[in-house]
């Protein structure tokens, strides 16, 4: 299970405080934490920054890479703030995301076909949110074609099936998790991804839907998950799952994890 | 007049049956129309609303209790004459240009719709164009926009400034929100009202207008 550290964003109070006030200690620890926890890549986010988010995406990945040795998550849908973050960025980043949505894909392409890096894939079409899994696995089929065209390995593909709140229709945990069945089954080798927190929107108790979610998510094949590593609860649950999967030989991770005191109830 | 607490109640509880079923029967007592609504309907909305923010009541309740309002709006609608309801005022509603979520959105329209005020819905992906266009075919008291991604919410002040030019911002009452927006940004930007959910919206049109 690949794992993205998503709690670089400056939508939380206090990174958005640290990026304001150029703290990178706490940024490195933030991004550290992560790493120590089991993250692969850890996301760097500076949407609120609005004007200033190519400025301040750059600083988040100068900040981090200059003492954690780890690619990162480049999550913005601004073309520019990528194209001067991905300049930046030491070794191969993720590049969180691109769509069908026109403007997006003309302008994000050519960013992701000039760099060697990971890409997420969201299925969402041009001109509306997808209902239905066919709607998913429409959109995120065509988007495996348009990228491999490019040249982009498949591997290197994430597609992001779109998750959406259940307490607006409660079809939505089913739709996104048999997207992720069919796209995993179509193309054997992509990758497929999603964050958790959407699930749960509007509801209470929302981290215990979302490690649900999860849990459920890999059993449908999830490959990545883009989530908090030092959340012990989720971490637990994704290393049972992954046991309960037949991931972990001879209980191997799960034993261990809990020797080292990290797993929780 | 025919007693509209048992319609109310279904309302808050979200009870289409029992609802619809109160509303025949308040038409069966020749209950005036606008009662219905102003008294039976709307209090059962702005109850919903009021729980809604206070984290008794959650999104999906709202959403079946304006469920219900509709399904009795459906039922009233053929008594209804022109001119007949009141209404508290006219919003026209739209996510921005460039931007497809229309989540929140329909949560705001529902909750304004069942607190008594006409909704316009323009959809989403909606450039400024389709903004000045349409109030100034409909004339509304709010002009309400919603984004969901940073990249899309410069075409708020972009379309304030287009009501400006069409001679029509002092006519309405701008209103922002979505995830990233902000009540600095909508200060920033001159919107006149930001509302952090779809509770707060009502609270905050009804605020603007002078209504309650």
């Amino acid at each position: 299970m690949i794992i993205v550290g998503e709690k670089i964003n400056t939508s939380r109070k206090s990174i958005e405080e640290a990026v304001q006030k150029h703290d990178s200690a706490a940024i490195v620890q933030a991004a550290r934490e992560q790493a120590e926890a089991g993250a692969h890549f850890i996301d760097v986010n500076a949407g609120t920054f609005l004007e200033r988010e190519a400025e301040c995406l750059c600083w988040l990945v100068e900040t981090v890479q200059q003492e954690v040795d780890m690619p990162l998550c480049l999550d913005t849908p601004s073309a520019r703030a990528l194209s001067e973050a991905i300049k930046r960025h030491r070794g191969e980043p993720m590049i969180n995301s691109i769509s069908l949505e026109t403007e997006r894909l003309q302008s994000l392409l050519p960013l992701v076909t000039s760099y060697p890096c990971h890409v997420v894939a969201l299925c969402m079409a041009q001109t509306s949110m997808p209902t239905t899994v066919d709607e998913r696995v429409k959109a995120g089929a065509e988007l495996i074609g348009r990228l491999m065209d490019e040249g982009i390995p498949l591997e290197r593909i994430y597609v992001d099936p779109l998750i959406q709140p259940v307490s607006v229709d409660t079809n939505m945990g089913t739709a996104a998790l048999g997207a992720i069945s069919r796209i995993m089954g179509d193309f054997p080798g992509v990758n497929t991804i999603c964050g958790l927190s959407n699930v749960s929107f509007g509801l209470p108790v929302r981290r215990l839907i979302n490690r649900n979610f999860l849990a459920l998510a890999m059993s449908h094949g999830l490959s990545a998950a883009i989530l908090d590593p030092t959340d012990r609860q989720l971490m637990a649950t994704l290393l049972s799952v992954d046991l309960l999967l037949g991931r972990d030989e001879y209980c191997q991770n799960y034993i261990e994890a809990y020797q080292n005191g990290r797993i929780v109830a | 007049m025919y007693e509209l607490k048992t319609l109310t109640e279904a309302v808050i509880k979200g009870d289409i049956n029992t609802a619809v079923a109160e509303t025949q029967k308040a038409l069966d007592a020749e209950t005036n129309v606008n009662d219905i609504v102003d008294k039976g309907l709307i209090p059962g909305m702005d109850e919903v609303g009021d729980r809604f923010s206070k984290g008794q009541f959650f999104v999906p309740q709202m959403l079946r209790s304006a469920k219900t309002m509709q399904e009795c709006m459906r039922l009233l609608h053929p008594f209804m004459k022109e001119g007949d309801i009141t209404t508290k005022g006219k919003v026209l509603i739209g996510t921005v240009k460039g931007d497809l979520h229309d989540i929140g959105k329909n949560l705001v329209s529902m909750m304004m719709e069942g607190a008594g005020f006409t909704i316009t819905d323009l959809g989403v992906d909606v450039p400024p164009e389709r903004f000045v266009q349409k109030a100034q075919e409909i004339e509304p008291d709010i002009v309400a926009m919603s984004a969901l991604l940073s990249t899309t919410m410069p075409s708020m002040p972009v379309t304030i400034e287009a009501l400006e030019k069409a001679g029509i911002r002092d006519k309405v009452k701008v209103m922002i929100g979505g995830a990233p927006v902000t009540e600095k940004y909508a200060q920033e930007i001159k919107a006149d009202g930001y509302a952090s959910d779809a509770g707060a919206a009502v609270t905050k049109a009804k605020k603007l207008l002078g209504v309650s």
